[in-house]
This record gives structure tokens, sequence and C-alpha cells, in this order.
């Protein structure tokens, strides 16, 4: 009896949530142009998404700019994660406040704010920009992601290394550094991933020169008929679905050998 | 560890107060002056004045000094001037309160029956809602247009039974819907994290000593999940008031909103920083209003989830 509304609602969500991106990918297999009539399958679009110039700039540019990104990022947060967890109380939470300012500013705010600040210091918009602007927006994430990973470490096992004839660069190599690991990568990650999807901030801090992939799918919906775009969203959702279930199914393993060990 | 490690924050302290602090700064300062634009002489110009200026020296190939000189003057006329924007502000405050609402009531449920689960059917599950927020965003809202379209699938799947056509696309429902979309996830994911802490056994408890299923939800479960509610609220209605993509796509060029105003101003052809940065600021300031009336719901301050 409890059964059949639950399962109603459940299909009416997922399918709210997924049937537009099925239309899409369906549509990306579509020999018509029009979005609306179905001619007959093809690959074409594929095909032509890889021979086109300006996006597979566009996807070049915007890995490399996540890489540079998010590897500065996560130096530069690491870094300030181990400074904040040293500081005194008042000072870490001024200083934590200020770094939850990016996360709680919207989007739009940061974006103009940015293009005022390298306007005003007669910076050209390009790529350079594009680079700080996505370590900036980048950096409180690896911080969040750091910070909690030396909170639980436990701060003896350095102390004891260091009792044990660790100086204190061996004792931060060989405890510390293993142990916020997780919380390096993770950081990272998210980095990447942020600076991929990034299309606000990028938007106004991005020249005319160079284009990251998000701007080139904006000025692509901007025309009337683009099926590539078609053949780039089933493309990206083929590879997030394979990235979320890898980590799943890992995860899943990782939690059934530590049932085991207990 | 020791004191002394604490100076390697030292680099993102500069970074920070340079790429964050300093912009905002910029912002303010943008929105309570205006450029006024002198010649070499100290005489006052016009933009035109100004343009006609600068094409003559550069056609004289860049003799002499840069012809116009530009000053800042204190002025209040920015942040008077939104005042004339604000049935464009006020209704984006409405439309994304609009979705907002849509997704507790969507999302609460949802949340509440997926905690529920055995843990890796939760896994399952919240993988699934996931997915499309990492999906982008454009590809996301670009999915909706060929939908609504005149002649789109909606109107063609209601044309089998008769109905329609409807005018879906440029409307403000379509902006709405768009918001609730692109935004439903960062509901459900605060709620989520919430609820799973929530013991099965506080909820029998309540049930064992007499309350039906309204007061369990009311008594207990609500009282629980407000953290959650707290940031799922802010989570979505933040990029739903400041976002001007939505509209863009799905309202056509006549339902405005405020980010659309903003980017007016950056980008497109009045360009006017002074304005574009008294409305960022307008809106930045609301921003944080409603961020600090929303925590108050969340009166315990627990640990804060923001994912």
């Amino acid at each position: 009896m409890k059964k059949l509304p639950s399962r109603v609602y459940y299909i009416f969500l997922f399918g709210f949530l997924y049937i537009p991106i099925f239309v899409l990918i369906a549509n990306s297999f579509n020999a018509s142009k029009s979005r609306n009539v179905w001619t007959g399958f093809t690959f074409d679009w594929y095909v032509k998404l890889f021979n086109d110039a300006d996006i597979m700039s566009a996807l070049a540019n915007t890995i490399i700019i996540a890489l540079i990104a998010s590897t500065v990022a996560t130096v530069l947060g690491t870094a300030a994660a181990i400074g904040i967890f040293n500081m005194k109380n008042t000072a870490r939470t001024v200083i934590m406040n200020a770094t939850y300012l990016p996360i709680i500013n919207p989007e739009i705010v940061t974006g103009v704010s940015l293009m005022l600040l390298f306007v005003f210091l007669k910076i050209n918009l390009g790529f350079l920009t594009l680079i700080l602007s996505h370590i900036t927006f980048c950096l409180p994430y690896v911080i969040l992601c750091v910070l909690p990973k030396l909170r639980q470490m436990d701060i003896h096992l350095y102390e004891a290394a260091m009792d044990l004839g660790c100086n204190r660069r061996q004792a931060f190599r060989k405890v510390v550094i293993p142990e916020i690991t997780t919380g390096i990568i993770t950081g990272f990650l998210m980095s990447l991933t942020y600076s991929i999807d990034d299309f606000v901030i990028s938007y106004f801090t991005s020249g005319p020169t160079s284009q990251t992939l998000p701007i080139t799918i904006f000025s692509m919906t901007r025309r009337k008929v683009s099926p590539k775009l078609n053949a780039l969203s089933a493309i990206i959702f083929v590879i997030v679905l394979a990235v979320l279930l890898v980590m799943n199914v890992r995860e899943i393993k990782a939690s059934k050998k530590n049932k085991n060990r207990r | 560890m020791n004191r002394r490690s604490r100076y390697s924050a030292f680099p993102y302290l500069l970074w920070m107060s340079v790429f964050i602090i300093v912009p905002l700064i910029l912002i303010l300062v943008f929105a309570f002056t205006t450029t006024v634009k002198f010649d070499n002489t100290g005489n006052r110009l016009t933009n035109d004045q100004a343009a006609e200026l600068i094409a003559d020296w550069e056609a004289s190939g860049k003799a002499g000094d840069f012809p116009v000189k530009e000053k800042f003057y204190f002025t209040f006329d920015n942040i008077i001037q939104v005042g004339n924007y604000s049935s464009t502000l006020i209704n984006s405050v409405i439309l994304a309160s609009i979705a907002t609402v849509i997704c507790l009531f969507l999302g609460y449920p949802f949340a509440y029956m997926v905690s529920r689960m055995r843990v890796s059917r939760q896994k399952i599950m919240i993988m699934f809602i996931m997915l499309p927020m990492w999906m982008n965003f454009l590809l996301r809202t670009y999915a909706w247009m060929t939908l609504l379209e005149k002649n789109g699938w909606i109107n063609r799947f209601l044309e089998l039974f008769g109905i329609g056509p409807f005018e879906m696309i440029n409307t403000q429902g379509a902006v709405v819907l768009g918001m609730i979309y692109n935004f439903l996830p960062y509901m459900i994911l605060p709620l989520y994290s919430v609820m799973t802490k929530i013991d099965d056994h506080t909820i029998e408890a309540a049930y064992d000593l007499g309350a039906n299923r309204v007061k369990a939800l009311t008594k207990v479960i609500l009282p629980l999940s407000m953290p959650g509610i707290a940031s799922g609220i802010t989570m979505v209605f933040v990029p739903a008031v400041s976002t001007f993509i939505i509209s863009k796509l799905l309202g056509g060029g006549t339902n405005m909103l405020i980010g659309d105003l903003i980017e007016l101003q950056f980008l497109g052809n009045t360009y006017n920083p002074h304005l574009g940065s008294a409305i960022s600021l307008v809106l930045l300031v609301f921003v944080l209003l409603c961020i600090s009336v929303t925590n108050q719901l969340d009166s315990d301050k627990t640990e804060g989830v923001l994912l």
C-alpha cells in the first residue's frame, strides 16, 4: 500500500532529471539538422564534432587551464591549510570566514570583481587571467578538503616521530603528509572538476582570444541549430557516468574490505 | 607541528587579498564613483568627444601624450539608479523564491526516503542525483530548449492528445523550470547528508511515545533536518537569484533578471562598470542578508553542511 505512491514519485523525479538528457543523446544520432524531426540514424555529428577546430582548441585550453590551476591551487591550499591549522583561534576564525567568502559569493559577483581588477591593473583578458581566476575560486575547496584531515590526525604521532629521532622536515614528510594525502587528492580533483565546469567566472575573465569549452558551448547555444552540441553532451554524459561508476564500485569494495577486517 | 609552520599560509593570504579582497573593494569603489573625462588642458569631455580625441591621436601616429585623462568622483547616483531597475530585482527574487520552495518540497521527501534505505542502495540513488549535476550547466539548460520549443518534444507529445501547442519557451515559467532542474540536486544533497545522521531509533521512540506520522514529522524529523533545510535553501536560492544564463536561454530576451542586468553593464553595449558594480553590490548585500537569515533556522549551529 505504501509502495505505489513512492514508486510513482521516484519515477517522476528521475524522469524529470533524465528525460531532457536522454532526448539530447537521442538527437545526437539524428540525421536531421532539426531537433524535432527524426530522419535516420547517423554518427555524422560526432565526426563533425571532432573535426571542429574551435571546439578542439577550446577543449585543449580547458584541460591546460584546469591542470595548471588545480596544481597551483593544491600546493598553495595545502600549505595554507597547514598554516591555518597551526594558528591561534582568533586568527583562524577570521581567515576561515574569509575563505568561505568566495564560496558563498554569487559567482557573477566574483567574475565581475575579477574583471574589474584585471581591467584596473591593465592586464589583457586572456589565458593568464583565466588561470589566475581559476586558481582563486579553487583555493577554498582545497583548504576545506585538507583542513579536516589535519584535525583528524593524531598530533602525538608527529611528536612520537620527533622523539624517535626525526627532524622536523622528516617528521612532516613521513607522518603528516601521508595522513593528509587523501584530502589533498580530493582537493585536487574537486579543483579540476570546478575548473573544467566553470562558465560564469570564465565568461567575465576570458578575452576574445582564449576560450574554454563552456564558453564555446555558450556561443553554440546562441545559434539556432547546433547538433554538434548534442554529440558533445552525449560524450560528456558517458564520461561522467563512467567516472561515477568507478568511484562507487571502488568505494563499495573498500567498505567491504573494512568489514572483512573487522 | 609548531607555531612557525603557520607562516606557510602566507602565500595564500597574499593571494586572497589580491584576488578576493581587492576586487571586492574595487566593486565598492566603482559603485560609489563615476568617471569624468578631461582633455590635457583640463576641460571636461563627454564620452563622444573623448572617443573623437583618442581617434585623432591614434590617426596622428600616437604623437604626444595620451589626450584623455580620467578622474573618479564620489557619487550616490549609481546606487540611486539601481532603484530604476527595482521591478527586475523584485522579479528575480520572486522567481528564485518560487524555484527554491518547489525544490524543497520536491527534494525533501526524496532525501528522507533515500536516507532510510540500505546503505548500498543510498549510494546508487545519490549517484544518480549527482550525475546530472556533473554535466555542464549550459548543456543541461540547452536540453530544455529542445523540449520546450514551439514545435519541441513536449508540444508534439501533447499534440497526440489534441492539446496545445502551448507557448512554453521564453516565459517566466520556463525560467523557474530551468532553475528547479539545475539546482534540485543542490537541495537534495545537503538534506540527505543531514538526514542520514537521524537515527531510526529516534523516530521509533517518537512512535512508541504515541506520536502519529504527522507528529513524528513535525516534532522529530523536521527539527533534526533544519540544518539541511537551511543550507539547501541557500545553495539553491543564491545561484538562482544571480543567474543570467537560464534567463538568457529559456527566458528569451524579455525576462531579465539581476544577473542579466549586471552582465549587460560589463559585457553589453551599454558598458558602465559603475552602475554594474552598484547592482553587484546590492546583490551581494542581499545574498549575505539572506544567508544570515537562513542560518538562524539552524539555531543549534551544528557543523556547516556546505557539501
